[in-house]
């Protein structure tokens, strides 16, 4: 599969990766080289193979609905860099 | 030229489970800051998320409800996006495998019955919260809903205009109350819409272009958005314009919306299957277990209501919209039998009281049985028509008995024949010049003495004794 420089911008975005022009480049290789190496898998007749959901053949993995007590607030903001008012706070966002 | 609207709606419905989706965080609404999270649901690397049993029962029981087919094999999905409200950078979904399909409700609008699709129901997390506007500098994340189990109902396309869209809603709020999935509390943003819409001119085959406003969360903003929509859209065409594929926010103070992102982009989601959790597969059995568990719904208690109780289609319908005041109802019946008095009521006096005061049913301050005390105070003759609307403003204001209330106040009927001759002679003494209008044939004049006895007794007098006196006394 042909990879474009566009492709590589725009999943770069997606990623909120910001690359250099010698990086697109390369990885516009890279990409295409590993697409190229998945793409064997094509030749296998996977026509009676339904899709994998999970790597591991285990099913209902549940917990019981009880509420318990959650961690104190300070510990939840502890890692934040930036907090106000018991908030974790963020850069102006405005959709 | 003429134009036709298409819409689909999502609803978004948070589910009324203890516990959060993935930790056993509480799913209360409001609280302190951040103080409902842990490490799962404010997505610090290395947990390990399990789900909430009773999504899973509460998710197909929805779907039960609604006719939708219950998937045997169903799994979870990442859909990543980056936005603060979620902290992991994706929102865990359900993408190609959700846990309901096809299903369908039926609505009625001006007397026209009409069936509207349900292309699935699937299962996910709610987002925190954020606030934009005190602060100039940054924003503030709450992560305390996030994690809230939610299930998204996306609709067909079969919905042809506003009315339609607020009975749809109407009809899906109903369900999910009666089956006890979902509060449904709008004004809490437990229940919310996101409406997709396009218009095409009258008898057009192809769909236009279509817009998303997202979070809607009351009727009138539903119904008023889709009416600004559908007129934008409008507008755009016959200008010579086109509709753009976006999202768009709806301002319900200005009754505009404006656009948000394109959605071509925001909507690259890349999903994939949740390492993190495992698929669910449910056994027929248990499916049809939950199936036969299910309570009434509204339809068939709409249904009942106009077979045992005689009531009018429309009051049946009115009474069962809403499960609180189905149960009000009957529990109201329970106590007294005079099945269209405590209808009436309920759809005349307890209607009103509530929108005046913004309440809603479950917060009514008394219980059904008061009101069936009203009625029977009102059927023994104990007292007035007049006076029992009164004695039931009161009933709101102190959640008291009307019996008791009665009794307090002395609003019993005066029925006491000595007591009301005295009133009516008072009356006609004060009143000479009434007495020479109805002596002199003006009929008039004696409706207005009875309203000067009614008003000298407080509204008390038995009204058939007044006339009866007054006739007589006037005769003398």
């Amino acid at each position: 599969m042909k990879v474009t420089k566009e492709t590589i911008e725009h999943v770069a975005n997606l990623a909120r990766l910001n690359l250099t022009e010698q990086e697109k480049e390369k990885l516009t290789t890279e990409m295409e080289d590993i697409i190229s190496y998945v793409d064997k898998l094509n030749e296998l007749d996977t026509s009676g193979v339904s899709p994998t959901a999970h790597v591991i053949p285990i099913k209902n993995v549940f917990r019981e609905d009880e509420a318990k007590a959650s961690y104190d607030r300070e510990k939840i903001l502890a890692n934040a860099p930036s907090t106000e008012n018991g908030c974790f706070k963020v850069p102006k966002v405005v959709e | 030229m003429e134009y036709e609207v298409v819409i689909g709606l999502e609803v978004h419905a948070e589910l009324s489970t203890k516990s959060k989706i993935y930790c056993s965080c509480t799913t209360e609404f409001g609280g302190e800051e951040n103080t409902h999270c842990c490490p799962i649901c404010t997505g610090m690397p290395g947990v390990l998320p399990v789900l909430n049993k009773n999504v899973v029962e509460y998710a197909v029981k929805a779907g039960l409800a609604t006719n939708c087919t219950i998937a045997e094999f169903s799994k979870q999905d990442r859909k990543n996006y980056f936005y603060p409200d979620l902290p992991k950078a994706y929102q865990t979904s359900q993408y190609d495998l959700p846990l309901c399909k096809e299903g369908y409700i039926d609505i009625e609008v001006e007397g026209e019955k009409k069936r509207i699709g349900i292309t699935r129901i699937h299962i996910e997390e709610d987002a925190g919260k954020l606030m934009h506007d005190e602060w100039e500098t940054g924003t503030l994340v709450d992560y305390n809903r996030c994690g809230v189990p939610l299930i998204e109902i996306v609709s067909e396309p079969d919905i042809r205009s506003a009315e339609e869209a607020k009975a749809y809603v109407e009809n899906l709020k109903a369900i999910l109350e009666y089956i006890e999935v979902s509060d449904c509390k709008m004004q809490e943003g437990s229940l919310r819409a996101d409406v997709n819409l396009s218009v095409r001119p009258k008898g057009q085959k192809e769909f236009g272009t279509r817009t998303e406003m997202k979070n809607l969360n009351s009727f009138r903003s539903i119904v008023r958005a889709v009416e600004a929509e559908t007129q934008r859209q409008i507008n755009e065409i016959e200008s010579g314009g086109v509709v753009v594929q976006e999202t768009r926010r709806w301002d319900d103070n200005k009754g505009v919306s404006y656009a948000m992102r394109s959605k071509e982009e925001a909507h690259d989601y890349r999903y994939f299957p949740e390492p993190d959790l495992v698929p669910i597969v449910l056994e027929k059995e248990w499916i049809e277990k939950v199936k036969e568990a299910l309570p009434e719904l509204p339809d068939a208690r709409r249904k009942r209501y106009i077979a045992e109780f005689g009531l009018p289609e429309y009051d049946a319908g009115i009474l069962t919209s809403s499960k609180r005041l189905a149960d009000f109802f009957e529990e109201a019946v329970s106590k007294n039998s005079n099945t269209k008095a405590v209808s009436n009521w309920i759809m005349g006096d307890l209607m009103r009281i509530l929108k005046e005061k913004n309440l809603e049913v479950d917060q009514i301050p008394f219980p059904a049985e008061y009101l069936a005390n009203l009625i029977g105070l009102i059927d023994k003759g104990t007292i007035s028509g007049t006076i029992a609307k009164k004695v039931f403003e009161k009933m709101f204001d102190s959640g008291k008995d009307p019996q008791v209330i009665v009794k307090e106040e002395g609003l019993e009927v005066v029925s006491d024949e000595g007591a009301l001759v005295e009133v009516v002679k008072k009356i006609l003494e004060s009143n000479p010049q009434s007495v020479a209008d109805y002596k002199s044939g003006k009929e008039k004049a004696f409706g207005f003495l009875v309203g000067q006895a009614m008003k000298e007794t407080r509204g008390k007098a038995n009204p058939q004794l007044i006339n009866k006196i007054l006739k007589e006394e006037l005769e003398k």
